[in-house]
């Protein structure tokens, strides 16, 4: 029989949550980010322009279609000298830099999908009733169905966002220290890799988890 | 005030619309009326450029609706509309669903649109309702405060595209009430609706529309007296029938 031993938990507790708050950070930033790119590029799906609409289409497809574990390794491999070449020495930490544009352009495709669906949901009446008043296109959008469809989606962007949670744990691939690589590299020094794991398991099971009660409780609110 | 002048509208190969002709004057009711897939409708969304023509020209004060320079936006501000299911905004309180576009479109400050609104409510009797949501109103005072809606904007006119037909019976008349008293102050209204008893009450015309094309339009003595067309004799004589098991 296996043999636990989980002394060498406690004494990584510090780093781990080190670890957790980039983890949070990345999640964040992509959540943020991802939401206000993935709402333009829903927009330029549905604004009707040939031209919009396709490219929209193809960011889309595009990210969906390839995995994530890819699109880190690229801006790791493309940021860096991208950032060079427009602003010189980058301040920031480049690891970081790249996970979260990778990270934030990866949710938009995601993001765009929920949000477009989410608009396609309101009424066509709704939009007759802000035309007849008045009202720009724009305006409409803003005003009239951008609101309603937002209450119709968040539980779907907070799904969303609990699985972006868990996928942060991909970054590993480019040797940053978030949770999971902290766990992962703390283990395998003190050779306590399973026991480390399996802690940090229960982490990402204890946060998804409840958010997802959380996520749960809420729709039964808003559905009420 | 509204002239329409050989509207044709195809969607694709199907005509929905056949050279349509209308004028409705200053001060006018028009009740238009024909059974449903007539095009009644579409015409009337046609007005305010909610649905594209192909053919012909709608005017609105001498401003064509149709015309590339036209802008629609501030035409419609000033034609009210009052649709079929209500289409109140339903993430905003009622008092907001009066304010919002005449904060937004005509730029008017807060308090001074909301004393419109207060007036409107007041006038369709649903003063007390301002801070509700429009799901926590019956469908009757929902349309009632969509008809408040379109004319906090001071519509020139109103459009009305069958605006009791998803009522149920108890309700249609609080609405039509309040559609008789906008009547009798002397707005311009074109209304598509199935409603006789309101045509009868405050109607000045009657047009009526069957396959797309306005088979008759005539002052409503003469409609209801002797309707010139077999096509609008058998019309009447269902709804009246209808109405008569209602009553």
């Amino acid at each position: 029989m296996y043999e636990f031993d989980w002394s060498s938990i406690p004494g990584a507790l510090p780093f781990l949550w080190q670890g957790m708050q980039r983890t949070l950070e990345i999640t964040a930033v992509a959540i943020v980010v991802g939401i206000v790119l993935g709402t333009v590029i829903a927009l330029l799906r549905l604004s009707g322009n040939w031209a919009l609409s396709n490219l929209a289409t193809f960011y889309v497809n595009g990210f969906r279609s390839v995995p994530l574990v890819m699109v880190l390794l690229w801006f790791y491999l493309l940021v860096p000298q991208l950032i060079s070449n427009l602003m010189g020495q980058p301040s920031m930490d480049i690891r970081l830099l790249s996970a979260f544009v990778a990270f934030a352009l990866f949710e938009a495709s995601y993001y765009a999908e929920i949000i477009r669906a989410g608009i396609q949901s309101v009424s066509r009446g709704q939009v007759s009733a802000g035309l007849a008043l008045g009202m720009t296109k724009g305006q409409t959008m803003r005003l009239i169905l951008l609101p309603q469809a937002f209450r119709r989606m968040i539980p779907l962007l907070l799904t969303q966002a609990i699985i972006l949670f868990q996928d942060t744990s991909l970054v590993y691939v480019i040797g940053l220290a978030e949770f999971f690589g902290v766990a992962y590299n703390t283990g395998n020094r003190d050779g306590t890799l399973v026991e480390m794991l399996l802690f940090a398991g229960a982490v990402y099971f204890v946060i998804s988890f409840s958010a997802s009660m959380l996520v749960r409780a809420l729709q039964a609110k808003l559905a009420s | 005030m509204i002239s329409i002048r050989k509207v044709s509208k195809w969607y694709g190969e199907f005509q929905v619309l056949k050279q349509c002709s209308a004028e409705v004057a200053g001060g006018e009711v028009v009740v238009v009326c024909g059974p449903s897939g007539s095009g009644k409708s579409t015409l009337i969304k046609c007005v305010n450029g909610l649905e594209a023509f192909q053919e012909g020209e709608i005017l609105i004060n001498d401003l064509s609706v149709g015309a590339r320079k036209t802008n629609l936006s501030e035409l419609r501000s000033r034609v009210g509309m009052v649709f079929q299911h209500f289409e109140l905004f339903p993430h905003l309180k009622v008092i907001q669903n009066l304010t919002i576009a005449q904060c937004k479109v005509l730029g008017r400050k807060n308090e001074e649109a909301t004393e419109k609104a207060l007036k409107l409510l007041e006038m369709v009797g649903l003063t007390t309702h301002a801070q509700k949501f429009p799901a926590q109103l019956s469908g009757g005072q929902q349309q009632r405060v969509a008809i408040a809606r379109a004319l906090a904007m001071d519509p020139v006119a109103m459009l009305f595209d069958e605006p009791t037909s998803a009522l149920d019976p108890e309700m249609i008349k609080e609405v039509l009430d309040v559609m008789v008293v906008l009547a009798q102050k002397g707005m311009t209204m074109m209304v598509v609706t199935h409603e006789m008893g309101f045509a009868r009450e405050v109607a000045n015309r009657v047009i009526f529309m069957d396959h797309g094309e306005v088979v008759e339009d005539r002052p409503k003595t003469d409609f209801f007296k002797s309707p010139g067309t077999d096509r609008a004799q058998q019309f009447l004589s269902k709804i009246l029938s209808h109405g008569a098991e209602q009553g």
